[in-house]
This record gives structure tokens, C-alpha cells and sequence, in this order.
């Protein structure tokens, strides 16, 4: 299979490997080292070494493990529904969307086992598993949104792995391994197109289920504020918001480096910033039910939680968070004008910002009030939290690069059916919606 | 079936705070150390909680020694993802330390909060090693800890009933804290059993339960002040 000359451009990356990318490496691989030193540091002393205490027995590892889980949600989630609907912009943005869940989950997962007392003993959830545990369903969904994602993101991967063994520059025959003997006959893609759109129906439930269960996490507790019906829909919006954000981010930055900006236009970034604006209205209307709520039932031990957050000790984080989350990007993306590529970045990076500061507000204040009044605690995270956490956001990163440079990032096969059939098709499409037009209607 | 359950007649406490050295050194808790209590983290299987209702001058101060309350609807045991922490036949809830996973859920499900996480290894003074009681197992860094209401204890107990040939009697099952407080403030025994002690406490007018309106059901049952009888 030839790759056409215009497509050249997205099998640059895979071959050539700039000085700049080398540099880039070698300083996230430093901050990934670093954290992982702290993290030795925490295995071996124990969780002292945190800021954690009685009664805060949670913080930022659960924090980054409740966004990272969102951000999970970008992309297979994203690219399912625009593959369901057969949106025909998504053929250049879908493959870094899947790219971004399969690997972001991998630190989800970890920050769960780095929280752990017991990392060594992590295998009892097998041994001993014990149903009623939100965290044990937690286990299970997250195991099964992996898998499905990993196949979800190979899948459409096939036709492409095959072009580059045709190409046979380099790693021949890890690439003719993964190919599966890819032909791109008929029947092969046909095969093909019918598992895909298999995958990505059964995706969804699964996408949806795996952050309404983390949220089960809290909310079957009963802790003030924790303890809340609205949890699961709440957070399945804010994962779709923190995914479409970080999708976008990733985007921007595919786009300037490998200079991509003729497959990931202006257009996509004015669609998904539209998608990301629905959102944040979603996420303010959420917020506000829940909080409103709690506002008007007036219960002692959920007001000290309430006030700590809109006026108290956390009233910063809570603030910054609505600013991050609503204000910055209904501003920048509800206008047209500023809803540019660069618009919509500072956006992204905004709601990325705000939602981690969401999970954080809603993970500590509730620890630190808790039910009897004896035991008040301040969190302060400490250096070594600060560095594993960094060191998580430079591996992602870093792997995320790496891909990159194994795989195209933008799916050639994909883009070239566009160019051919889906014309065509979208033509036919569009005329058995309307009236009067003579195309067959489904 | 027994039902092992405890009483705290809150008008014989005196807070001397007997019960909390006596658990202490019964259950292997390392001795506490000013850098750790500072930092919140010091390990005691029941403490004194003193609660303030009113503000100054006008106000009350009660005090409760605050054990697990071996809650008969537990939140701490459902949440467990490895079935470390569960409720025995007796409903003693139990904690298994070379399980645990150290996730921390039960403590952060516990609304009681007397469940306590070893941040770090426990570090004891070279001379209070040999003392260190050989029924009870030292815990690692790591692990959830807890008040097991001295369920060895039970079993040397019912080991000595058995031996001895004969049907188990209260004496044979006390607690360390009930064992040695100095008033007679706690008192423990089977709460299923009618002619039982506890069991005839806790029908008294006195007795009420630790935010009983969450459902969590203690098996730990405090008597309120100005009792009189
Ligand atoms: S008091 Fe807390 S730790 Fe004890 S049984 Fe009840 S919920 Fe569990
Ligand atoms: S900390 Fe231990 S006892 Fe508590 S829920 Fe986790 S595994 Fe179970």
C-alpha cells in the first residue's frame, strides 16, 4: 500500500526524529525520574511522607486519580460518538483522542496503587475480592474500559501499521507482527469497518459506567456532601469536559509541531470549543443543582463543608475553579471571534486546570470535616506528593510523544476513504434527510 | 447467638484516661511520640472526645471514651475491597492487618472516625520490645488498625472454658479498657442475652447511641449523665 505524496507529512514524525523532540524527552524523562525517586522514597518510609493525616486520609493521589479517569474519557469516548454519528470531521482528531485514554488510564490506575499502604499486597483485590466495595467495581470497569479501549484504538490502527511495513524503513518486523496480514482486500475491510463499529457501541456503556463508579466511591459513603444521587452524572459530564480539553491541547500542540495544520484545521477546534462551551454550561448547571442543594437543606454538618469551600479555607480553590471551568471558557467560546485554535487552547488549558481543582475540592474539604467534632485537620501536600504527581503528568507526556514516533498520529487510512468515498457519501447522505430530493430514506 | 456489646455510664467516667494506656500496651500500639501526634497521626484504639455544646461562658463539655463502636450495620466493613475489616458472627468487627491493602476507604467511610492508618513503621523503645503482649500481632507500616474489642482475649477464653470443661462465663471475656477502668464506668458483656448486665443498661433511660440517626447501629452504648441510679 503507497501512502499518496500529500500524506507524506504524516509519516514525517514516525521517521525523522527532530533534535527538539530528543531535548523535550530528556526533560520529561528527568522531572518522570525525579518523581519516581519520591515515589521510592514513599515506598520505602511509608505514606508519613505525605501530607496526609487523620482525619484526611485521602488527597492528591485520589485527586489525580479521579482526573486522570476523566480525562480517560476523551478519547474513546469522544471518538465513538463521532464515529456513531458519523460526524466526517472526526477522521483527523480520532486517533489522538483513543491515544490519550489508553495511556491517561494507565496513570489512573497507578495513582490508585501509589495512594496504596500496602502496593506489594495490591494482588488481594484478586485473592480476596469482595463485592460490595465500590472500590472492587472500580477495579473491574476500569480493567474493562482499558481493554476495550486498547482494542478500540488498534483497530483502526491495522491499515496503517501496514503502510509502514510496506514502507519497511525501519522495525520490519514489529510492524509486519502487529499488520495481522493486513491486504486491504475487500473483505479484509469490510471485517475491519464491522469490528470498529462494534467497538465503539460497546465503548460507551462502558466509558459512562467506569466514572459513574468512581463516583459511587464517594457517594456511597455516608460523609456529608459526599453522599449525593446527583455523583454519577456529575462526574461523567466532568470527565467528558476535562477529555474534550485535553484532546484539544494535545491537538494544538500535534498540530504546531509536526505541522499538521492541514488536517487539523481551524474547523476542528471551532467544532470541539462548541462541544467544550455545551459542556461547561452542563458542568455549571451541575455544579449549581448540587450546591444549591445543599444550600437550601441547610444541614450543620454539610454547611461547615459549604462554607469552607465558598468563604472558608478552600474558598480559593473552589472560586478558581468555577472561574476555570465556566467563566474563562464561556467567555472565550461562546463568541465566534475568539473561538480560534489559540481561544480554544487557553480554554482547554483553563478547564483542565479547573477540574482537576474540582476533584481536589471535592476529595478534602469533606475528609478534613469530618462527622465528630474532635479531629480538624489542614492538608498540605507535601514535596514528595507534588513531584510523583508531576513526575505522572511528564511520563503521560512523554509516552504520548513516544507514540507518536511509533505510529502515525493522524490516521492515514481514514483521511484517504474520506477524500474517496465519503464525498460521495455525504452527498447521498444529506439528500435522504431532505424532502422532495429523491434519496433513499432509511 | 451473642452479640458482645459495651457500656459507658458517662456519669462514673472520669476521663483518667486509664482505659487508653490500658489498650495501649494491651494491643502492641507503638507509645505515642510528640512529632506524630503534631502531625496527627498518633495511633490510639480509643481515645477521649470531649465535645463542646454552647459557647463560652455558657456551655457544656462532655466527654466520651470513644472505642470502635463495632457498628451492627458497619459502613466500614462494605467499602473494603478485600474483606479485611468484617463483621464476625458475635459482631465484633474484625480487622485482618495481613490483608489490608492500606486504601484507606474504611477510614474514610468510618463517620466515627477511630479508624487509624500506620504512616509509618512503629517504632518502639529498645526496652519495651520484650514487654510487647504475644497475643496480638505487630503491625507493619501501611495497614488500617483498629479497637477489636481484644477478640483474642475471646479466644483465650473460650479455650480455658474448654479445657476447664464448662460453658464460658463474662469472666472470661473482659476487655482490656473495661478491665481496668478504675470507676467501673465501662461495662461489657452479650447483649442478646436478657439477664446479661450490658443487656439491661442498655433498656435503661439513659442509654443512647452515637449519632443514631445514621443507622449505623454501635454496639457500643453510652449511659447519659445525671443518671443517679
Ligand atoms: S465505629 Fe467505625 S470502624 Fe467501628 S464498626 Fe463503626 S464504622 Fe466501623
Ligand atoms: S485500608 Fe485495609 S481494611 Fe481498610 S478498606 Fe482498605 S484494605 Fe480494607
Amino acid at each position: 500500500m503507497k501512502v499518496s505524496e500529500q500524506d507524506q507529512i504524516l509519516l514525517k514524525p514516525v521517521e525523522q526524529t527532530t533534535k527538539r523532540f530528543w531535548i523535550t524527552a530528556a526533560i520529561l524523562f528527568s522531572i518522570w525520574f525525579i518523581g519516581f525517586l519520591a515515589y521510592l522514597r514513599q515506598f520505602h518510609s511509608g505514606l508519613g511522607v505525605t501530607g496526609l493525616s487523620r482525619p484526611t486520609y485521602w488527597g492528591i493521589y485520589i485527586t489525580n486519580f479521579v482526573f486522570f479517569i476523566g480525562i480517560s474519557h476523551a478519547g474513546t469516548l469522544i471518538s465513538a460518538i463521532l464515529r456513531i454519528s458519523q460526524a466526517e470531521w472526526r477522521r483527523a482528531i480520532t486517533r489522538s483522542a483513543e491515544v490519550i485514554t489508553v495511556m491517561v488510564l494507565l496513570f489512573g490506575v497507578g495513582n490508585i496503587l501509589i495512594d496504596l499502604g500496602r502496593p506489594d499486597r495490591m494482588l488481594n483485590v484478586i485473592k480476596h475480592p469482595h463485592f460490595t466495595s465500590p472500590l472492587l467495581w472500580d477495579v473491574t470497569s476500569i480493567t474493562c474500559y482499558l481493554t476495550a479501549s486498547s482494542i478500540y484504538l488498534y483497530l483502526p490502527l491495522i491499515p496503517d501499521i501496514a503502510r509502514l511495513r510496506d514502507r519497511g524503513v525501519k522495525w520490519q518486523r514489529f510492524y509486519r507482527i502487529l499488520a495481522l496480514g493486513w491486504q486491504e482486500t475487500p473483505k479484509q475491510k469490510r471485517i475491519l469497518e464491522r469490528l470498529i463499529s462494534i467497538m465503539a457501541v460497546v465503548v460507551i456503556p462502558i466509558a459512562v459506567s467506569v466514572h459513574t463508579v468512581v463516583s459511587y466511591v464517594f457517594s456511597m459513603t455516608i460523609q456529608p456532601m459526599w453522599h449525593s444521587a446527583i455523583f454519577g452524572p456529575y462526574f461523567v459530564v466532568g470527565a467528558i469536559f476535562s477529555g474534550i480539553a485535553a484532546l484539544m491541547i494535545a491537538m494544538a500542540i500535534i498540530r504546531k509541531v509536526y505541522r499538521l495544520e492541514e488536517y487539523l484545521k481551524e474547523i476542528h477546534f471551532n467544532y470541539l470549543g462548541i462541544l467544550l462551551l455545551v459542556m461547561s454550561l452542563l458542568w455549571f448547571y451541575f455544579t449549581f443543582s448540587e450546591y444549591l442543594t445543599v444550600f437550601y437543606g441547610n444541614e450543620p454538618l454539610e454547611m461547615e463543608i459549604f462554607r469552607s469551600k465558598m468563604s472558608g479555607p478552600y474558598a480559593f480553590y473552589f472560586w478558581m475553579m468555577v472561574g476555570c471551568c465556566f467563566v474563562i471558557p464561556f467567555v472565550i467560546l461562546a463568541n465566534r471571534k475568539t473561538r480560534t485554535v489559540r481561544g480554544t487552547v487557553i480554554a482547554s488549558i483553563a478547564v483542565t486546570i479547573g477540574m482537576w481543582l474540582e476533584r481536589f475540592t471535592i476529595v478534602v474539604p469533606s475528609l478534613v470535616n469530618p462527622r465528630l467534632p474532635y479531629v480538624r485537620g489542614i492538608y498540605h501536600p507535601t514535596l514528595v506528593e507534588f513531584a510523583i504527581t508531576a513526575g505522572c503528568f511528564a511520563a503521560f507526556i512523554l509516552l504520548y510523544m513516544i507514540f507518536t514516533k511509533i505510529f502515525p498520529i493522524v490516521s492515514i487510512w481514514e483521511i484517504e476513504e474520506g477524500r474517496e468515498s465519503s464525498l460521495q457519501e455525504v452527498h447521498e447522505r444529506v439528500k435522504g434527510y431532505l424532502p422532495g430530493m429523491g434519496g433513499k430514506s432509511e | 447467638m451473642t452479640r458482645w456489646g459495651m457500656v459507658i455510664d458517662l456519669d462514673k467516667c472520669s476521663a483518667c484516661q486509664a482505659c487508653v494506656v490500658a489498650c495501649q500496651s494491651e494491643n502492641n500500639v507503638a507509645p505515642p511520640n510528640q512529632e506524630l501526634h503534631e502531625q496527627g497521626r498518633s495511633i490510639h484504639w480509643i481515645r477521649v472526645l470531649p465535645t463542646f455544646e454552647g459557647t463560652f461562658p455558657h456551655f457544656r463539655m462532655r466527654l466520651f471514651p470513644l472505642p470502635c463502636l463495632h457498628c451492627d450495620n458497619p459502613p466500614c466493613t462494605k467499602v473494603c475491597p478485600v474483606s479485611a475489616t468484617y463483621k464476625s458472627e458475635e459482631g465484633i468487627i474484625g480487622q485482618i492487618f495481613s490483608r489490608c491493602i492500606g486504601c484507606r476507604y474504611c477510614t474514610t467511610a468510618c463517620p466515627y472516625t477511630v479508624r487509624e492508618f500506620n504512616w509509618k513503621k512503629p517504632v518502639w523503645p529498645e526496652e519495651m520490645k520484650p514487654i510487647r503482649n504475644r497475643d496480638v500481632s505487630i503491625r507493619p507500616k501501611g495497614v488500617v488498625e483498629k479497637c477489636t474489642l481484644c477478640t483474642h482475649r475471646l479466644q483465650k477464653g473460650r479455650e480455658k472454658a474448654r479445657v476447664e470443661g464448662r460453658e464460658m462465663i463474662p469472666e472470661d471475656y473482659i476487655p482490656a479498657c473495661v478491665e481496668v477502668c478504675p470507676s467501673q464506668a465501662m461495662i461489657f458483656g452479650d447483649l442478646d442475652d436478657p439477664e446479661s448486665e450490658v443487656s439491661k443498661l442498655v433498656r435503661s433511660r439513659r442509654a443512647f447511641r452515637l449519632m443514631e440517626d445514621l443507622g449505623t447501629e454501635p454496639k457500643v452504648i453510652y449511659l447519659s449523665e445525671g443518671g443517679g441510679d
